[in-house]
């Protein structure tokens, strides 16, 4: 129940979730693709759905949905010389807030962390705003955390949207 | 400059190049939502979206927003968006089913068929007043019709009939609906929709182009060839990676592909995928289920000939492109002179396996989702194309590959020299004057 939750989470665990995605957000804002990628398990998805309240990724589209093969494909086009859509690189803030703990699977050892993310891209002549409700599923790994799953909802994913060369 | 006269028109159209205000220029683009999107038959969606009496989704017609109704006598109909008392338009949503469409202004009300139903206060037009209201009915498309379940609308009271305009075009369509086991497509799993700072043109020219996947997509090929090799069965990346490393073929596959073209702007390119370049093809269970559900219901040698059709990207022009092997359909509304959206949207094949509309999915994420690593990349070239082309010097843009070797074939279509002749854009801006430059027939009533 999401309030035993919210009182058993400590403010020490609040704390070092924030920590996590606070640093998760700096990685990419600092272009270490290779560490944010090292974030996420062998078995992780990582999800921006196209339609509000989508279910699930293979009967409905989405704005982008990678397995773990698919998100190294990514990273490794960024660093093309002829990635024409990262040409010139986007610099990018990643502002994430509202951490919380929605829920926990003692069993599997894994916390799902909601958070919202403000993103401001920049490329020469355009800055543009993004707005999104973001879920983690966080898998205990040695000392820290991994990433099994990540769904970012942008709050404008059913728009007239530019394309988006830029990892949220 | 002045372009309304034909004589004007022409001089920007010539065998091997078409000058650049063609793609800048806003009093052109005006002038093409008035001649070309305003009297070609344009493919506004698929029966499946409006089954029922009072379903309705919402599009554009050029600069037209319209409603795609069917009305109490299943009678399909494209009612322009604008209520006929102070303009507002009558339905904000993009799909849905309603029994009655409600002015949010002053509750003027609509029915199905465009009739107005009902009018508050309607006293303060005197003791005539149903008379009318009888004649403010929401305007409407003037000629509207299916083709194997595809919705086609033109603005104009006459001009070509739908199947004088598709031409041989129309296989392409046969080609999408025939795979069905059933017979019959269904719109589904959501519609993307990319926006780009660019003329409606680019994209249209860039489905049937063969030279730019080297470059343009180089990055995503490289990507492509770096990822693990697809294997049986299938995995979700697979589809992904195999498109990825297809956009890098030699150029003499490229060079051996066929591009035919049509009346009207119309071209497709042929010979190009086969069911084992893009999908494993007959080493899948899922494909191999599939080809026996066809043969079930048509027998060995028609199975063969609906599978042997090896069409890719087929344009519908001026805005329509659509494929069959993954079932997608994109059509381009023009905004401005310089900015266009595409809308994306996937066929279910009726009677298929559900595994097969998977694969539509996981095809349309790598190519047409809005972060997807093939088109950011068009996306972002058709902008840098578009600024370039404001440039006075040079005043031509160079359309001459493979001019002078046209095939003419025995079906009326003509054949490029060679799968890169840029036949299809010479053939694009052919249609494109015809319309601009033909009698202008008669508008709906306003």
């Amino acid at each position: 129940m999401p309030n035993t939750i919210l009182r058993q989470a400590a403010p020490a665990v609040i704390a070092g979730l924030t920590q996590f995605l606070n640093h998760e957000a700096r990685l990419l804002d600092t272009s270490r693709f290779d560490d944010w990628l090292a974030l996420f398990t062998e078995d992780a998805t990582y999800w921006l759905p196209l339609e509000q309240n989508q279910r699930d990724p293979f009967e409905t589209c989405s704005i982008l949905y990678d397995d773990r093969t698919l998100l190294e494909a990514r990273v490794r086009q960024y660093r093309h010389p002829r990635a024409h859509a990262r040409t010139p690189f986007a610099r990018t803030v990643h502002q994430v807030g509202n951490v919380m703990l929605l829920s926990e699977d003692a069993a599997r050892g894994e916390l799902t962390v909601g958070s919202t993310l403000v993103l401001v891209e920049y490329r020469p002549e355009r800055q543009r705003v993004f707005g999104a409700l973001c879920e983690h599923r966080l898998r205990a790994a040695a000392d820290s955390w991994q990433i099994a799953a990540k769904r970012v909802d942008l709050v404008n994913a059913e728009a007239e949207l530019d394309g988006l060369a830029i990892l949220f | 400059m002045e372009f309304s006269n034909a004589e004007d028109l022409t001089r920007l159209v010539q065998p091997d190049r078409v000058h650049h205000s063609l793609y800048t220029d806003p009093a052109i683009f005006e002038l093409e939502m008035d001649r070309l999107f305003g009297r070609a038959w344009l493919l506004l969606g698929h029966e499946s979206q409006v089954r029922k009496t009072g379903d309705f989704f919402t599009t554009r017609m050029g600069r037209e927003p319209v409603i795609v109704t069917r009305d109490a006598d299943a009678t399909l109909q494209v009612l322009i968006n604008r209520c006929t008392h102070r303009g507002a338009m009558v339905c904000h949503e993009a799909r849905g089913s309603a029994k009655q469409f409600v002015c949010a202004y002053h509750g003027w009300t609509f029915e199905p068929s465009g009739a107005l139903r009902y009018v508050p206060v309607s006293q303060g037009y005197g003791a005539d007043a149903a008379q009318k209201m009888a004649g403010l009915g929401l305007a409407k498309a003037p000629r509207v019709e299916s083709y194997r379940g595809f919705i086609f609308a033109s603005l104009a009271v006459t001009g070509p009939g739908l199947r004088e305009f598709l031409g041989p075009l129309h296989r392409s369509f046969d080609d999408l609906v025939d795979r069905a086991p059933e017979g019959d497509l269904e719109v589904a799993g959501g519609v993307f929709k990319h926006a780009y700072n660019g003329n409606w043109k680019l994209v249209i020219e860039n489905h049937l182009d063969g030279v730019h996947p080297a470059f343009v997509h180089s990055s995503s090929v490289f990507a492509g060839r770096e990822a693990p090799d697809p294997g049986v069965p299938e995995k979700y990346a697979d589809i992904a990676v195999r498109q990825m490393r297809q956009n890098g073929a030699p150029e003499q596959v490229w060079e051996n592909i066929g591009v035919w073209t049509a009346d009207w702007g119309h071209g497709f390119l042929g010979d190009y995928h086969s069911d084992s370049r893009l999908v494993v093809g007959l080493d899948n269970p899922v494909f191999a289920d599939y080809r026996a559900r066809l043969v079930a219901r048509h027998g060995e040698v028609r199975t063969k000939e609906i599978l042997g059709v090896t069409r890719w990207n087929t344009i519908l022009y001026p805005g329509t492109s659509f494929m069959s092997q993954f079932r997608q359909l994109r059509i381009v509304h023009p905004l401005a002179v310089d900015r266009t959206v595409v809308y994306t949207y996937c066929f279910k094949l009726k009677g298929a396996p559900e595994q097969m509309f998977r694969d539509t999915v996981a095809f349309a994420n790598v190519v047409n989702g809005t972060a997807s690593w093939v088109l950011t990349d068009d996306l972002e070239v058709y902008e840098r194309v578009q600024r370039g082309l404001t440039a006075k010097m040079p005043e031509w843009v160079y359309v001459a590959r493979g001019a002078g070797g046209d095939i003419a074939e025995p079906d009326g279509s003509r054949r490029g020299a060679t799968g890169t002749s840029e036949i299809f854009i010479r053939n694009q801006f052919a249609g494109w004057l015809r319309h601009m430059t033909g009698d202008i027939p008669a508008k709906a009533e306003a």
